[in-house]
Formats: C-alpha cells, sequence, structure tokens
C-alpha cells in the first residue's frame, strides 16, 4: 500500500498540479462532449482515450525534461520540421483536398502539427542564444525563421495550423522584446497588404472569409456550418438542454461535431453555464501558463513557456471564435476537447514542456 | 555574473513581465469578448435560436384528406376514390429527366403517351415538388422498381388515391373531373387563404360539381409533427393530427334516369334538364356529347386533350349550363299566359290565320302553309300557330312581353349550384342599348318584336332556363331555385345539411289562367304536335313542341331539311311536365340540327318521363291513374310547329 502510494508520488512529481487538474477537467468535459456527440458510435470516444493515455504519457516525459535539453533540440527539431515540409509539399498524401501527411513506413505523420512546438523552440534558442544584445537584424531572422514554415504549412493549404504556428513564433518575438515601433510599422504595412493578400487566397479560403460576414448568403453551401453552429449555440441558453439531449447534435445538423465543433455540441447541451466553467478552465490555464513562464529562471524556458501557454489560448478563442460566428472558420480544434491523436499529442507536450520548466526553476538557479 | 549583466538581466524580466502583463489583459478582453458573445446568443436572441432550432427538428408533414364521393339520389356511388402506385419524379432533384426517364423505361412501361403528359404538366405546375411519370402501377412493376430504385435518386413510388367516375361519360358535365393543381389554382387558393389546407393536395374540382364544391369534398387536411435529422429522413413522430375526410354530396339527381335520358338521345346533340318543380331537385341533366372524367384524373395526355378540344361536336361544352338556344315555339304558352295576364286577349277571342302576317311590308310565313284558319288561344298553342303570335307579340310590344316573362327566368342565371352559368338572352329595348355599340343597332325595330313572338329573334336560353321556366308553370307560378346536390354528409359525424327547396319568387298569376295554359299544353300531347310522341301514355301531362331556326330564313323561302348543311338545320325542342294534375317533373329538351321538336325531341321526353313515372323503381310512390285512350290522335306530321 505505501509503496503503490510512493510510487504514485514519484510519478506525479514532476507534474504541476495546477496544470494537471486544469488539463484532467477539460480532458473530462471533451470526454463527455465526445460522446454525446458520437452516440451512435462509442468506439470514438474509447480512441480518443487511448489517444489521452499516449498524450500524458508525453506530457509525463516531456515533464522529466530538463529545459536544458530542450534547448539541444530546438534547431534539430526546427531543421527537421521544415524538410518534412518540404517533403510533404512535394511527395504528400492529398486528403480532403489538402496535402498535410506524410506517408511513413507504419503510417503518415502530419510535419506541420511537429511546427507547432518546433516552431516556438526554435526562437526561443535563437533569441535565448542573442539574448545580451538582441538587435534588430535578430528580430528580422526571426521573422524569416518564422515566415518560411507558416507559408508552407498555408501552402498545403491548412490555414489553422499555420496560423497557429505564426502566433506561436510571433509570441516568442514579442515577448522577447520586439520594439512597438516596429511592431505598429508591421501592423499598418500588414493592413496595407491585406487586398494582396486576398488576392493570393485560395477560393475556398476567400469564401470562408465571406461567409463569415454573411452566412446566410450561402445558407446550404459554405455558410451552412456557420449558421447550424451559431443556432446549437443561441438555443443552448443559459442553462444548456442537458448532456445528450441537444437537438442540433443528435439530429446531425452540426458539422464536424466530434473535431473543429465540437463546442457547438458542448454549448448547445451545457448552456452558457457550461461556456463559463469551461472560459474559466482555460482562463486558468493561460494564467497558470504565464505565472509559470514569470518565474521561469532563463530567457529561453520564459519565451517558451509564454508561448505554448498563449498558444494555448489561440487554440480556444479562435475555436470558441469561429464557432460562434465571430471569426471565420479555420481548422482549428477545441484544445484537450476535440477529438484528434496528433493535436492532443502536440498540446501535452506543450503542457509537458511547460511543467518541466515550472519543474526545473530552482535546479538551474542555484 | 556581472552587475551590467545582473541588471540588464533584470531590465529584461521587467520588460518581460510587462509584456506578459499586456497579452495577459488581451487574454482577459478576448474571453471577455466570447462571453459576450455567449451571453447575446445564449441569452438575448436565445428565443431566436431555440425558434431556429425547432425549426429545424420539426417539420411538419401534411396529409391530404380523402376526397368527399359523390352518390346519386338513391346512393349509387357517381365519384369515388381508389388507392393505387403511382411513380413519381421531383424534378428538382433529378439532372437530366429525359435520360432518366428513358433508363426506367427499360424497366417499367412508360408510354409516349405517359411522356406528353409529363411534358404537359412540368409546363402547367412548375411549383409542384413531384409528378407522376406513371400511375397505376401493378404490383410486379412496383416490385421491379423497387428493386432498381437506389439508381434513380428523386423517383419514387407512392401510393395515392385516385379519383373515379365508375360511370365514365354518364354525367360526366354534371361530376366535371378533378385535376392537378396548376400554378393559377395555386394563385386562387392563395388569394381565398386556403394555402394552408391544400398543402399535401395535388388535385382540386376543376368543372361541374367537383369544382362548384371543391370546399365541401376536399376536407380538412391534417398534419404530423415529424422529428428530422439533417438529411430530412424522418426520426420519429411527435404529434398528428388527423385529416378530416371531405363531405359525401348525394344529389337528387337519379342516375338511372340520367342513363335512360342520355340512351335516348344516341349519338345526337343536345341537352336535357328535368326538374321536381315542387322542390327544384334537379332529376336529370344532360349535355350531349359527354366525355370520359376518368381521363383528367392523372392529368390528361396531349392526344386526348386536343381530341376533346377541336372536336367540332364541343363534348367538354356543357350545353345545358351554357348552351344557348331561342326557344322557339316552347315559347308560345308562355306569351299566351302574358296575353291573358295583360288582358290583351280572352281564350275564347279567335283570330284568322292565313298562312303568314304582314307587317311593314315584310311577310312573316307561318309555317303551316296555308295556317290554321280560325284559331283561338287554345288552337294556338295545341296546333302552333305562328301567325297567333305574330300577332299577339305586335299587339303586346316588346316592353310588355320582357317584362313579363322576365320572372320565369328567362335571361337570367337561374341560380343552380354549378358555375359557369350562362345568363342568356330575354331581348328588350333596354337589352338592345347596352349590347350593342353603335346608335343604329341599338335601336329596338318594331318588326324584331314580331319574331321575338315565336321565340326566334334575338330570344336565346340556355336548357336549364327552359327547364325552370317550364317548372315554374307546372308549379303555379312558384319558382324555386334548381339544385344538384341534395345532401352533403360528413361521414365522420354522421352530420348532414340537407338543401331546403329554396323558392325565389312567387308570380302572381290568375289560377284559371295558369289552368287555361296548363290544358292547353295537356292538349298539345293529347291531340296536339306531341300527340303522336305521347301516343297510349300511362299519365296525363303537358308539353310543347319547337323547332328553332339556326340560321335567318329570308320571308317566303322554304326551309329544306335535306338543303341544308347538317350543323345548319334547325334545333328540335320540347318542354313537358307531369302529371298534369300535380306535376312531379318538369323538363325541357334541345337536340341540335335535328329538325322538328316533335318528331327528335318528344320522343325523348316521353321516353324519359316514362321512366320516371312509371318505373317501379324510381321514386314514384304513387302511380298515376291510367288515363282513357284517347281517340283523338292527330298525325303531328301535318301540323305545324
Amino acid at each position: 500500500m505505501r509503496a503503490t502510494e510512493r510510487l504514485l508520488e514519484r510519478v506525479a512529481a514532476p507534474l504541476d498540479r495546477a496544470l494537471l487538474w486544469i488539463v484532467l477537467g477539460l480532458l473530462a468535459l471533451g470526454l463527455l462532449t465526445l460522446y454525446s456527440a458520437n452516440v451512435e458510435a462509442p468506439a470514438r470516444v474509447s480512441a480518443q482515450a487511448a489517444n489521452i493515455g499516449l498524450a500524458l504519457a508525453v506530457m509525463w516525459v516531456a515533464a522529466q525534461m530538463p529545459p536544458q535539453q530542450l534547448m539541444r533540440w530546438a534547431l534539430p527539431a526546427y531543421v527537421v520540421g521544415v524538410l518534412l515540409l518540404v517533403a510533404v509539399a512535394l511527395f504528400g498524401d492529398v486528403r480532403n483536398g489538402a496535402r498535410r501527411w506524410l506517408p511513413i513506413g507504419i503510417g503518415s505523420v502530419q510535419p506541420s502539427e511537429v511546427m507547432k512546438i518546433a516552431m516556438p523552440l526554435m526562437l526561443a534558442w535563437y533569441f535565448h542564444k542573442h539574448e545580451a544584445a538582441l538587435r534588430l537584424r535578430d528580430y528580422a531572422l526571426a521573422a524569416l525563421l518564422l515566415a518560411a514554415p507558416t507559408l508552407l504549412i498555408a501552402r498545403q493549404p491548412d490555414l489553422g495550423t499555420s496560423l497557429l504556428v505564426a502566433a506561436a513564433g510571433f509570441y516568442v518575438i514579442f515577448l522577447a522584446g520586439l520594439p512597438w515601433k516596429i511592431l505598429f510599422g508591421f501592423g499598418l504595412a500588414g493592413a496595407a497588404s491585406l487586398p494582396l493578400i486576398w488576392s493570393v487566397m485560395h477560393d475556398y479560403q476567400r469564401r470562408r472569409i465571406l461567409t463569415l460576414l454573411d452566412p446566410t448568403e450561402d445558407p446550404l453551401g459554405a455558410g451552412y456550418h456557420i449558421i447550424q453552429s451559431t443556432i446549437a449555440v443561441g438555443s443552448g441558453g443559459i442553462a444548456g438542454k442537458g448532456w445528450l439531449k441537444g437537438t442540433q447534435t443528435h439530429l446531425e445538423f452540426i458539422p464536424e461535431r466530434s473535431t473543429d465543433f465540437i463546442f457547438a455540441v458542448f454549448s448547445e447541451e451545457f448552456g452558457l453555464i457550461g461556456n463559463l466553467l469551461l472560459l474559466v478552465l482555460y482562463l486558468a490555464l493561460v494564467m497558470r501558463g504565464l505565472m509559470i513562464a514569470v518565474n521561469a529562471p532563463t530567457f529561453f524556458a520564459r519565451l517558451l513557456a509564454g508561448a505554448i501557454t498563449l498558444t494555448f489560448f489561440t487554440y480556444a478563442f479562435v475555436n470558441m471564435g469561429m464557432v460562434s460566428g465571430i471569426l471565420p472558420v479555420v481548422g482549428v480544434p477545441l484544445p484537450f476537447v476535440s477529438y484528434g491523436g496528433t493535436a492532443l499529442v502536440t498540446l501535452f507536450l506543450g503542457v509537458g514542456i511547460l511543467m518541466s520548466i515550472n519543474g526545473h526553476r530552482t535546479l538551474v538557479q542555484t | 555574473m556581472s552587475y551590467a549583466e545582473l541588471k540588464n538581466t533584470e531590465r529584461e524580466i521587467y520588460r518581460f513581465q510587462m509584456r506578459v502583463g499586456f497579452l495577459g489583459v488581451l487574454v482577459l478582453a478576448a474571453f471577455g469578448l466570447l462571453l459576450a458573445r455567449f451571453a447575446y446568443l445564449q441569452v438575448v436572441q436565445y428565443g431566436y435560436y431555440h425558434t431556429k432550432a425547432e425549426d429545424n427538428r420539426i417539420s411538419i408533414v401534411p396529409i391530404s384528406p380523402n376526397r368527399g364521393n359523390i352518390v346519386d339520389r338513391n346512393g349509387v356511388v357517381l365519384a369515388r376514390n381508389y388507392s393505387a402506385y403511382t411513380l413519381e419524379v421531383a424534378p428538382g432533384k433529378v439532372g437530366d429527366l429525359e435520360a432518366t426517364i428513358n433508363e426506367i423505361a427499360a424497366i417499367i412501361e412508360i408510354r409516349p403517351s405517359d411522356r406528353n403528359r409529363l411534358r404537359r404538366m412540368l409546363l402547367e405546375a412548375k411549383g409542384a415538388e413531384t409528378l407522376p411519370i406513371r400511375t397505376r402501377l401493378s404490383d410486379e412493376e412496383v416490385a421491379r422498381f423497387a428493386a432498381n430504385r437506389y439508381r434513380f435518386p428523386g423517383v419514387d413510388i407512392k401510393a395515392r388515391l385516385f379519383r373515379q367516375y365508375p360511370h365514365g361519360e354518364l354525367a360526366s358535365h354534371v361530376l366535371g373531373y378533378i385535376g392537378r393543381i396548376s400554378d393559377r389554382d395555386l394563385e386562387a387558393i392563395e388569394a381565398e387563404g386556403l394555402a394552408a389546407n391544400y398543402k399535401g393536395t395535388d388535385h382540386l374540382g376543376k368543372t361541374g360539381l367537383e369544382q362548384s364544391y371543391e370546399r365541401e369534398l376536399h376536407g380538412t387536411t391534417g398534419y404530423e409533427q415529424v422529428e428530422v435529422d439533417a438529411a430530412g429522413r424522418g426520426v420519429r413522430t411527435l404529434s398528428r393530427t388527423a385529416p378530416s375526410p371531405g363531405n359525401k354530396l348525394v344529389l337528387t339527381l337519379d342516375i338511372k334516369l340520367q342513363e335512360v335520358a342520355e340512351a335516348a338521345f344516341g349519338d345526337r346533340r343536345g341537352a336535357l334538364v328535368a326538374i321536381e318543380p315542387a322542390t327544384g331537385s334537379v332529376l336529370a341533366f344532360i349535355s350531349k356529347p359527354g366525355f370520359d372524367p376518368n381521363l383528367f384524373v392523372d392529368g390528361i395526355d396531349p392526344a386526348n386533350w386536343e381530341q376533346l378540344n377541336t372536336s367540332a361536336d364541343r363534348p367538354l361544352n356543357n350545353r345545358a349550363l351554357t348552351g344557348v338556344y331561342p326557344p322557339g315555339s316552347t315559347f308560345k304558352p308562355y306569351l299566351a299566359l302574358a296575353a291573358l295576364e295583360s288582358g290583351k286577349r280572352t281564350p275564347a277571342q279567335t283570330i284568322n290565320d292565313p298562312g303568314y302576317f304582314m307587317f311593314g311590308g315584310h311577310r312573316f310565313r307561318d309555317s303551316k302553309k296555308g295556317g290554321h284558319g280560325t284559331v283561338d288561344m287554345y288552337k294556338s298553342i295545341v296546333k302552333s300557330s305562328d301567325t297567333y303570335y305574330y300577332m299577339l307579340a305586335n299587339d303586346m310590344g316588346i316592353e310588355s312581353i320582357a317584362r313579363f316573362l322576365a320572372p320565369f327566368g328567362f335571361g337570367a342565371p337561374t341560380g343552380i349550384d354549378l358555375k359557369g352559368e350562362a345568363a342568356g338572352v330575354l331581348p328588350s329595348p333596354a337589352w338592345k342599348m347596352k349590347r350593342f355599340r353603335r346608335p343604329e343597332q341599338q335601336k329596338w325595330y318594331a318588326g324584331e318584336t314580331i319574331s321575338v313572338g315565336i321565340g326566334q329573334g334575338y330570344n336565346a336560353y340556355t336548357p336549364l332556363q327552359l327547364a325552370v321556366a317550364v317548372a315554374t308553370l307546372a308549379n303555379n307560378g312558384v319558382m324555386v331555385r334548381p339544385h344538384i346536390v341534395n345532401t352533403i354528409e360528413n361521414e365522420k359525424t354522421g352530420a348532414r345539411t340537407t338543401v331546403e327547396p329554396q323558392p325565389i319568387r312567387t308570380i302572381p298569376l290568375k289560377p284559371q289562367h295558369i289552368e287555361f295554359v296548363k290544358r292547353a299544353m295537356v292538349g298539345v300531347n293529347r291531340e296536339g304536335t306531341g300527340a303522336r310522341a305521347f301516343a297510349r301514355a300511362e299519365y296525363v301531362s303537358g308539353g310543347k313542341t319547337g323547332t328553332a331556326q339556326v340560321i335567318g330564313m329570308k320571308q317566303g323561302e322554304t326551309y329544306s331539311a335535306s338543303r341544308v348543311q347538317e350543323r345548319l338545320r334547325d334545333h328540335a325542342l320540347f318542354i313537358a311536365f307531369a302529371p298534369a294534375e300535380s306535376p312531379r317533373i318538369a323538363l325541357a329538351v334541345v337536340v341540335e340540327n335535328s329538325g322538328f321538336g316533335a318528331v327528335a325531341a318528344a320522343p325523348i321526353a316521353r321516353k324519359v318521363l316514362d321512366y320516371y313515372l312509371l318505373e317501379p323503381r324510381s321514386a314514384a310512390a304513387e302511380k298515376p291513374a291510367p288515363v282513357p285512350p284517347d281517340d283523338h290522335e292527330h298525325d303531328p306530321d301535318d301540323e305545324s310547329d
């Protein structure tokens, strides 16, 4: 008895309790919602449980790893990631009209997913190396390091992932101290170049933006997702329709209800109260992450922890924003809730890194 | 670590903290925005989205009611429904309709007429959800298509109720027919605010009783609330409001009598209306030729439609209701009555009939060469003297004639319960003024009054009007609104609405005048122009023959049937009532282009009266006393008409 207790203690030792509870809370809500969305196919729920097991293991391993070790992997991970992206562009499998998957012996991987961690890792490492005297050209180079893979992913096309990768990189650059002048300068330039971006966008990307502006324009086509998910959210009311009782969900009006649109299911069945709980959990996750970042011992650890945490926020905000109809539909899952193994593993790798940074704080400072 | 480095690090940490703080505020703002959005959707707009979700979820499926049956006075079914399988296509869901039909034709037979019908419907009812490709599938055809159904999305087999008219052509103009709701019908339905009740209904009455009693026959559409998924598949039924079937119509018509009358016409064209004088009940209502209303039920194919529409016989024309004919000599009894009432003649007053009447240098000829000699009023009716009425009309004047005859319903719709009744023309100077534009046409000429006197000229009445007039006469001047529907029955609740006799007016006539005219009409059938047709009848009947000119003859020109084209020959007419003492039936017959009324029309009337009054099956309860054989027989051939 005492032996198992001690074992459990040893296993849990490197894990940050606050982060763990928050994430487990999100996972629980996710499984409940996933079950409701797949009453006819409960296999999905057990598959997700398996994903969760794997992801928790990844988190545990990552949490053991000292940040110095991570730093050593930054450059190789980034280089391999970019090479894989190039390989995808050349040899990737096309699924649903997008070239995202690279076949390897036993299956296939999605290299863009790797980039979600490799990008902040690389940039945090780069800024850490030049910590003493950061100059403009460092920011310029960082921007270049950010832009290359982002564009490769956007070209697949995978707007959602490229957005998340870009965000992760941007957070590092911003936290590293990007001067406000430059930020605003680029902001203005970006706004000015919107027409150009518009002209190089894919038709379906343009349609998504147009549909966001007026979903009723195309109620059976591109607008259908947004209209139906908004109805699901709105009809949930304050208290929700109750678990397993969402009509929009169970009569199959919500598309992608296990993955990108799972929030519509949650929102319909648990209402505003459920949404509030979810927001509180995400806010707690972000606050805890930012605390870890602020308290981190090294520049590298601070930047990495801050960027990863803010990526979680980006996930949550973009997903809930799109499902409730205030952001365009981009393929971003609801973190820790949506079905999908790859995304889950990446997310938990991030959580593990946060825990590692938190756990190895004192070690380095002495 | 040097001091400078340490200071640098501290500054760096401070800057980092500031940036994290800035982003933290951004995160709070973003989540605040989300929360505001959720509150807006889930609290402020909750009602709207709740309704939307319910609309999504619940589909209202109409259940169309069974159309009411139509039966005759004895309960014989004239229109009913039967269930059959149809193959229906949703044009919106099928890409290449022609190709699809070709493929289906390999599995079940699609006749060219089916294709033509579908083509016609596509043009007429663009709004229809589904249209039939084939109707009345056999069980084998149903099975064969069902096995191949997956190949034809948008094409499905449906069980539908079809209207059936078991008697075919018989009484087709009375019953009318139903047809698919056209875009124009739909507009009318919407204008009447009945759109909800016609959801799921694709047929409605187009003519006849089917049209006139559409509201009664249709019934009330039921609804089923079905929960559907995003693909529109029904998941379960939430609630159901059963439809109430349409009401049953019990007619005043006797289909056996109708059959006898139609048979009596043979191949000839014409119309007959028989009425029970006291109640206005229409006992028989014939327009020949008829048509098979069953052809229209699932959409008539263009070949049949073309044929019915272009035939010179105009079978779709309801002659009894909308055909107008000059009454010819059947007009004389009313004029005689007018003369008595106005005091222009007494029964005993005689005139000399030399065979013509001179007026304004014109010779109005009598149909009997040489005339009838000395003619009193009785003889004027029995032998049908034209000269008597030329003179009478001249003496009375057109205003007086029109004023006196209008109460009999001449020149005005009778108010029968069928739509589309023609008004006819009772000529008068006022009518002529309204009818024509140019002043020289608007003027009434005294010569025109003369031809009105023998039922020619501008006179034009529907056979229904002629029947109502003779029924009014038989009913001693009490005019009752004619009606074909006797009872409207709700078969579910058993509630019945019976149409009570509706007297329109009582014409103030002196009883002895009516008696006299009726007696003269009995004389027609006993010793006058109707005597041959009514020889050895077992009841006493009154009648009057008539022959109406189709083309104007120059006065003095003799009419020769053989010389005149068939379509331009005279129409034969006959009006009658029986039994004379208390008439139970009054009728008017028009036989087109058949010459003398005595020859062509009176025998039809005889058959109808015989059947109605003598057949034990018919409603005739008391048999009239047999009339002693009349040795007073005349040869009608030498009678004029």
